[in-house]
């Protein structure tokens, strides 16, 4: 049912754990239909390129896998061009997914977008094209 | 071979070596249709009719009440959409549980939409619907009760007997999907007073796409198959005659070892769960304890999720399901997990060990040990138990 990178990524997830002081997280999904997702950003002050990403997710194996390849496909690029790493970049990195998972990888690349929203907030700068996350249920 | 732990008993079964064995001959050279007159084909006839007397005589039935069908869901939409024939100008009644299997719940709505009323009673924590609910929601409209005799999920069993003499005290019929009971724990229809019953043969180590359906004589339902005179004209379709001999054969030794079997697998059942409960924080055990069927094991983790426990499982060579909404095709998790009350996120994480006869001890112990670590690792990655440890700090 998965391909072998999207087994290899839930098996091997890369940049699992919490960043202590994180300069954003955000929080997408909702336990009700069983995925949540919570990225960590590490973003440099002066450069805004993301030092460091971390993930924790509650979820099936495609929710996982594309939890860390959206970390990998993030990491060492500045927050601008993170936003610009959309659900079908983390399908296709993955090889793709099955039908019924696609919403997995919407679910990775709104959790990206809700740890940038919180970061813009927290350090007021604004990034363009970047809304409000949708489905945050973080609120911390 | 690479280790294969099967302990997904309640979806399908392996089937028997001897079962098989008795199976060939029909599947070979007594390959004729039991309907033709010639002497050829008197032996499969014969075949059929000694599978027949053994299932009746199981359940305590005459030989004439058993129709040989494709399996459980053929049942379930006979009894159902047939008494609703049948009985429409007495009413357009039916009740039933939350927690019947879909072929029971999806025919009940096929039949709301064909304008019948369905009431589907609740359950309470342990799955088991009360007798008090069952007598109230009886209408003089009231056509047919239908609930199953043990659930596939949570391997809670119901109290059909009470069922049983509720429904023939108000002159309602009563059918009971007993797919997960027959052929493991004792049945008898005029004890019991049912009056309809839909089994399967792949469930107890028989074949698959062949089941039973025990309709009492006194009720006429219409055919659910037309097209033949087979099964007294009620089941149209050439036998499938390897499939009954192996249906009969499977039940036969299935009864016959029953009490041993039982014995061996609730004593091998409740020594998983006491260790999973003892070992692993944060598990419930769903279903209830006592009446229960030997082989079901259901116990929910909290903060995880059930696929990709089972995939992890699965890695270990462990073959075992879900109620999870990933696994259940939909959004929801399985309906029988919230109808016992509880909460989606921890539905999610429920796992479901059916256990054969084969099942041992060190099958056990290492299914326990890798789900420790499984459990363990799934938490570390997961924000909700997160959550929980800051929330509460040790």
């Amino acid at each position: 049912m998965y391909s072998e990178k999207v087994m290899d990524h839930f098996t091997n997830p890369r940049n699992v754990g919490e960043i202590e002081d994180a300069s954003g997280v955000g929080t997408v999904g909702n336990a009700k239909c069983g995925d949540i997702m919570r990225i960590y950003l590490d973003v440099d002050e002066e450069t805004k390129v993301i030092k460091d990403c971390k993930f924790k997710t509650f979820g099936c194996g495609a929710a996982v896998a594309t939890s860390s390849m959206a970390t990998e496909l993030v990491m060492g690029k500045t927050i601008y061009e993170a936003l610009k790493v959309t659900n079908k970049a983390v399908m296709e990195a993955l090889d793709g997914l099955p039908p019924v998972k696609v919403h997995c990888s919407l679910l990775a690349e709104e959790a990206i977008h809700a740890a940038l929203w919180d970061y813009a907030q927290k350090h007021n700068i604004e990034i363009e094209g970047l809304e409000p996350p949708k489905a945050d249920i973080g609120d911390e | 071979m690479e280790k294969l732990i099967y302990l997904d008993n309640a979806a399908t079964t392996a089937l028997k070596p001897s079962v098989l064995k008795e199976m060939l001959p029909y599947l070979e050279e007594n390959y004729s249709n039991p309907s033709s007159i010639y002497s050829f084909a008197q032996k499969a006839n014969a075949a059929v009719d000694e599978a027949r007397r053994a299932i009746a005589e199981i359940i305590g039935a005459k030989e004439n009440e058993i129709y040989f069908t494709s399996g459980g869901s053929e049942g379930d939409n006979w009894a159902l959409k047939e008494t609703a024939e049948l009985l429409k100008d007495k009413g357009k009644h039916i009740i039933t549980s939350k927690i019947e299997h879909h072929a029971v719940l999806h025919t009940c709505e096929y039949l709301e939409h064909q304008g019948y009323d369905v009431t589907y009673l609740d359950v309470d924590e342990n799955g088991v619907v009360s007798l008090e609910a069952l007598e109230k929601a009886i209408r003089p409209d009231t056509i047919l009760i239908s609930i199953m005799f043990a659930n596939n999920e949570i391997g809670t069993i119901e109290p059909v007997k009470e069922i049983g003499e509720i429904a023939s005290k108000h002159g309602v019929l009563f059918h009971t999907d007993a797919v997960q009971a027959f052929a493991h724990i004792p049945i008898n229809v005029d004890e019991l007073h049912i009056d309809m019953l839909s089994a399967s043969g792949h469930k107890f180590h028989g074949p698959k796409g062949i089941g039973f359906f025990y309709m009492r004589n006194s009720i006429k339902l219409g055919a659910l198959i037309h097209g033949g005179a087979q099964e007294r004209a009620r089941r149209a379709g050439t036998h499938n005659v390897p499939g009954i001999v192996g249906l009969a054969a499977a039940a036969k030794y299935a009864v016959g070892t029953m009490e041993e079997n039982a014995k061996k697998e609730a004593e091998l059942r409740d020594y998983t769960i006491e260790r999973v409960l003892k070992e692993i924080p944060y598990a419930r055990l769903n279903g209830d304890r006592v009446n229960r069927l030997p082989n079901n094991i259901n116990i929910c983790f909290r903060f995880i999720e059930g696929e990709s426990m089972l995939i992890m499982l699965d890695q270990k060579g462990i073959c075992a399901s879900s109620g999870s909404a990933c696994t259940s095709g939909s959004l929801d998790p399985s309906h029988v997990l919230l109808a016992i009350g509880l909460p989606h996120e921890i539905a999610h994480g429920s796992l479901r060990l059916t256990l054969s006869e084969e099942t041992t001890k060190e099958d056990m112990d290492y299914v326990v040990d890798n789900l420790k670590v499984i459990i363990e690792r799934l938490r570390s990655m997961s924000p909700l138990y997160e959550d929980f440890v800051k929330e509460n700090p040790v």
